[in-house]
């Protein structure tokens, strides 16, 4: 089992960390290593948005004519540099009836394009010693690469090349989307907690599109072809459409002469219009889904409310979440931690995530194992009291401070990881923040207040906000149910 | 045609990690080349080595180290100590219950990490510069002075026992453990590291202790820093986490061995969509003179690039499976080749008939002239990427000093690569591919033969 960490917060979880992967990602590629051996190298891969903090690196930001956004990040300690493209696409904005489609397409942009034809950019990336994946999200579809300095105008070549270029025959998608079912199969089909996790979701969200799974649904992935995925490829990808971060042993003024002969010549090739999803009604009612798997040896329960994101949040409201995700969530220190597993010895871990990086409306989570003969009524009762003492009694200024020191001090630790770096941009500016909302955002959280963490947690984390999912391995019988 | 050569950006004097040797106590350093990043060979007063990146640019501190012996020296029958104990390091030590030592280490952000592998308990710490001192406090308290008081240590078991519930139906898991248990009957690598339901629950404080005592010594200790930090400080912070434990290590002996079983395949039956085929032969000793070569040989076949052979036949060209590797894994008493992938239930035998026959090819032809350069091209290529982070570099800078490779290997390894001829790789490729692989399959058994598909 794996999860996808925090985002936001790599850096602090904990050392045991939570079973629930908060973010659904996809990704063209994973080390099947890492899951035989029992690590969990891929955590490091994803997660997304926090920013510099005072003292970080000098950051360029500029637009080419056609629209491309350009954000460079340097760090000259080594020369490497990491490559990104993001695209403001994700599964948020595909059709109804075509889940997984943005994901399907960024397995396909590795197909070749009609000049750089199948596995060209592959197969130099492995003469180079590139390093490459992709990912989806709901929100956004990103792509990179890792390579020596002297390389960057190459990948920014081939890259520019496949914005438009991309050539796909049955005979390359068909045995694509079978690799895909086999990743669906790997990511959730094999998995009851993330099968239950698609439920919660798909639950939690009424109306909008992030109620479904990044992945798709199974019945709709098998069905999806080579013209959908074009489709979907000229009507989004596009420069107008487009975020290229580059992070490393580069400066802005080297870039953007190379952005301009490369990404540059590339036209826009359709409007890309504001971002509109179908929102959510306000939500009214408190909702349970029980799933049974016979595979299930650890019971487990999980909760999502539905709450502002970075995007929709009012000021201030969304870092007041950060802080109370962690404060309620956030390692041993945690109020969940420390009275379901340490003074109530109900469960075996317990804590709570926030996914503030969203374009729409998004998740606040919390879970819970229960040990060995504790009923979820009991579990979740006591699961509720610590909720409702900190909405109606708020938190401690000792608590307060160390989450902010976490948060803060994690934009530092980015510092020392580009790829980090290139992610937290990348996420922020294909959700709708700015670079100087990303840079700024250490001393948002340093002006959070007690008052306003109790504050969120008193408006948001409303039970009939909420969807609970429990992981059993039978169903309960129906004369049990009654008795 | 798009040209790999470099152009646009000229390469910049690439910033090597040279090596130096440097001693706290007589301060001797060598010149170092302008725009190089130097490994100092750091000796503390107490006599403890430690190789050093001073990095000032970034206000943080990445130490990693190692202490021979991990779940290899757990009690033969009670596997799990060793991961137990390095669970419990931050659960309360020296003048600070758990509680409180979680809220010293969170208010200064300070991360601090602790594991057990097969061979080696392993450990790494993370702090701003700022706060230095309040984290090798923390860490030396961990290393010394734990608690293991009761009721930290059934609260973890607890938590332990309850991820070895879940594993008890993960195909993962049961794949990787039948291959394990099959391969190395009666010696430890046989016997699972995080413990088994049945052992967890027995393991006592005097146990974790006893481990304790046992490994946590100087003798074996390797130690690498990275980051905002002079060597005369490095020194002190050395003495004060490691300068107390005991010189001598007393370890249990592990025998050699070779994995047993090659040319069995076990089936598991498990009601999942998906199986998982695990496979793994005899490898090479990463101080094998041929080791450099298989490095090569398992680049070409399952290594890391979009462009290996097992990647292309079963992912690409077949659609079998999402991920597909293969990797050397040299361990302390036994060196191995293992490969592994995943795929649905009516096609199992069709993937595990490809990669039998892949690996077969390879072993009667050799990797091709192509393949070879662009293999040697990769490896030393992306070995930069492997420094791009203290963490990571700390990480490589302890490895290094395990696999006892010199203090100048960073500027020697790429030379290595380059040296592997293709007469080395053909027969390195044989030596490697071809002595049978012992096969588990977790899975559910198709209704109806397969079909090929």
């Amino acid at each position: 089992m794996f999860s996808f960490g925090s985002p936001r917060r790599r850096g602090c979880s904990p050392a045991r960390a939570h079973p629930f992967g908060q973010r659904t990602v996809a990704f063209r590629s994973f080390s099947h290593f890492s899951r035989v051996f029992g690590a969990i190298a891929v955590a490091s891969m994803i997660m997304a948005c926090g920013p510099a903090g005072a003292g970080g690196p000098q950051i360029s930001h500029f637009t080419l004519d056609n629209g491309l956004e350009v954000v460079v990040i340097p760090d000259h300690r080594t020369p490497v540099v990491t490559h990104m493209i993001w695209y403001r696409v994700g599964s948020a904005d595909e059709q109804a009836g075509k889940s997984g489609l943005a994901h399907f397409l960024e397995h396909l942009m590795f197909k070749g394009t009609e000049k750089n034809p199948a596995g060209r950019f592959s197969e130099t990336l492995a003469t180079i010693g590139g390093q490459e994946n992709a990912f989806t999200t709901a929100d956004y579809t990103g792509y990179f690469q890792r390579i020596a300095r002297e390389y960057l105008p190459t990948v920014m070549e081939f890259e520019a090349d496949r914005m438009t270029g991309l050539v796909l025959t049955d005979a390359n998608v068909l045995p694509e989307r079978d690799v895909v079912l086999e990743e669906y199969n790997m990511r959730v089909a094999n998995s009851p907690e993330a099968r239950l996790g698609e439920q919660v979701t798909a639950a939690l969200y009424l109306n909008h599109p992030y109620g479904r799974p990044v992945i798709g649904w199974r019945p709709e992935i098998e069905k999806l072809n080579r013209e959908d995925a074009l489709a979907f490829y000229r009507r989004f990808y596009t420069p107008n459409n487009a975020v290229v971060v580059i992070a490393g042993d580069v400066t802005g003024a080297e870039v953007k002469p190379l952005a301009e002969k490369t990404y540059g010549k590339v036209a826009a090739r359709s409007e890309i219009g504001p971002r509109m999803r179908p929102q959510e009604p306000p939500p009214v009612a408190v909702r349970q889904v029980t799933m049974a798997d016979p595979r299930v040896a650890q019971p487990s329960l999980q909760r999502s409310y539905l709450v502002p994101s970075s995007t929709t949040a009012k000021g201030g409201e969304s870092e007041a979440l950060e802080v109370l995700a962690h404060v309620l969530g956030g390692g041993e220190t945690s109020r969940l931690y420390r009275t379901l597993v340490i003074e109530q010895h109900l469960a075996t871990n317990a804590g709570g995530w926030y996914q503030g990086t969203a374009l729409d409306e998004t998740r606040f989570g919390v879970y819970a194992s229960p040990l060995p003969g504790v009923s979820f009524a009991t579990l979740e009762t006591a699961l509720d009291a610590v909720i409702a003492e900190v909405a109606e009694h708020g938190i401690a200024e000792v608590e307060l401070d160390r989450a902010k020191t976490r948060l803060i001090a994690d934009a530092v630790y980015a510092q020392d990881n580009q790829a980090t770096m290139a992610r937290w941009y990348g996420a922020a500016l294909t959700t709708g923040a700015t670079v100087e909302q990303v840079a700024a955002w250490p001393k948002r959280v340093g002006a959070v207040t007690a008052d306003e963490v109790r504050d969120a947690a008193r408006t948001w984390l409303d039970k009939r906000r909420s969807v609970t999912g429990y992981l059993v391995k039978e169903l309960p019988s129906p004369q049990e149910k009654h008795s | 045609m798009i040209a790999c050569a470099p152009n646009g950006l000229q390469a910049r004097n690439p910033r090597r990690l040279l090596p130096a040797v440097m001693s706290v106590a007589a301060v001797l350093m060598m010149p170092v080349a302008a725009q190089a990043t130097t490994i100092e060979r750091v000796v503390s007063p107490q006599g403890i080595e430690a190789w050093l990146v001073q990095e000032p640019s970034v206000p943080l501190i990445a130490l990693d180290f190692a202490f021979r012996g991990g779940a290899d020296q757990d009690p033969v029958n009670k596997p799990g100590v060793a991961n137990m104990a390095t669970s419990l390091l931050d659960e309360g030590a020296g003048e600070l219950d758990s509680k409180s030592f979680h809220e010293r280490v969170e208010a200064k952000a300070i991360e601090l990490n602790f594991n057990a592998t097969r061979d080696q308990t392993t450990g790494s710490l993370r702090t701003l510069s700022a706060h230095q001192d309040e984290a090798f406090e923390l860490l030396r308290l961990s290393l010394t002075a734990a608690h293991f008081d009761p009721v930290d240590v059934e609260r973890i078991r607890e938590q332990l026992l309850s991820g070895l519930r879940r594993e008890t139906t993960s195909p993962n898991e049961m794949a990787s453990q039948k291959w394990w248990s099959t391969a190395f009957p009666g010696h430890p690598y046989g016997r699972p590291v995080r413990g088994s339901i049945e052992s967890v629950p027995t393991i006592t404080t005097a146990d974790l202790r006893d481990y304790m005592k046992r490994v946590f010594a100087r003798d074996t200790l390797k130690i690498a820093i990275v980051g905002d930090v002079d060597a005369a400080t490095a020194g002190k912070l050395i003495d004060k986490v490691f300068g107390g434990l005991p010189a001598k290590s007393s370890l249990v002996s592990v025998a050699e061995m070779k994995p047993q079983g090659l040319g069995q395949k076990i089936s598991i039956d498990l009601d999942v969509p998906q199986s998982v085929l695990m496979l793994g032969g005899i490898g090479i000793a990463r101080n094998d003179p041929d080791f450099m070569a298989a490095f090569v040989v398992n680049h070409v076949l399952g290594g890391g690039s979009f462009s290996s052979r097992l990647y292309h036949e079963v992912r690409e060209v077949r659609g079998l499976a999402y991920s597909v590797f293969s990797a050397l894994i040299p361990l302390d008493h036994a060196a191995l080749f293992m490969t592994g992938t995943a795929t649905r239930a009516d096609r199992t035998a069709q993937t595990l008939e490809v990669l039998e026959s892949e690996i077969h090819r390879l072993a009667e032809t050799g990797p091709t002239e192509d393949e070879l350069v662009k293999s040697k091209s990769f490896l030393t290529g992306s070995y930069g990427l492997r420094f791009d982070t203290s963490g990571k570099i700390a990480a490589q800078l302890v490895q290094i000093q395990i696999d006892d490779l010199g203090i100048d290997y960073i500027e020697k390894r790429n030379g290595l690569v380059e040296a592997v001829t293709m007469a080395d790789v053909k027969r390195v490729a044989k030596r490697l591919l071809d002595g049978g692989m012992l096969v588990t399959v977790v899975g559910r058994p198709p209704v109806t033969p397969a079909k090929g598909g």
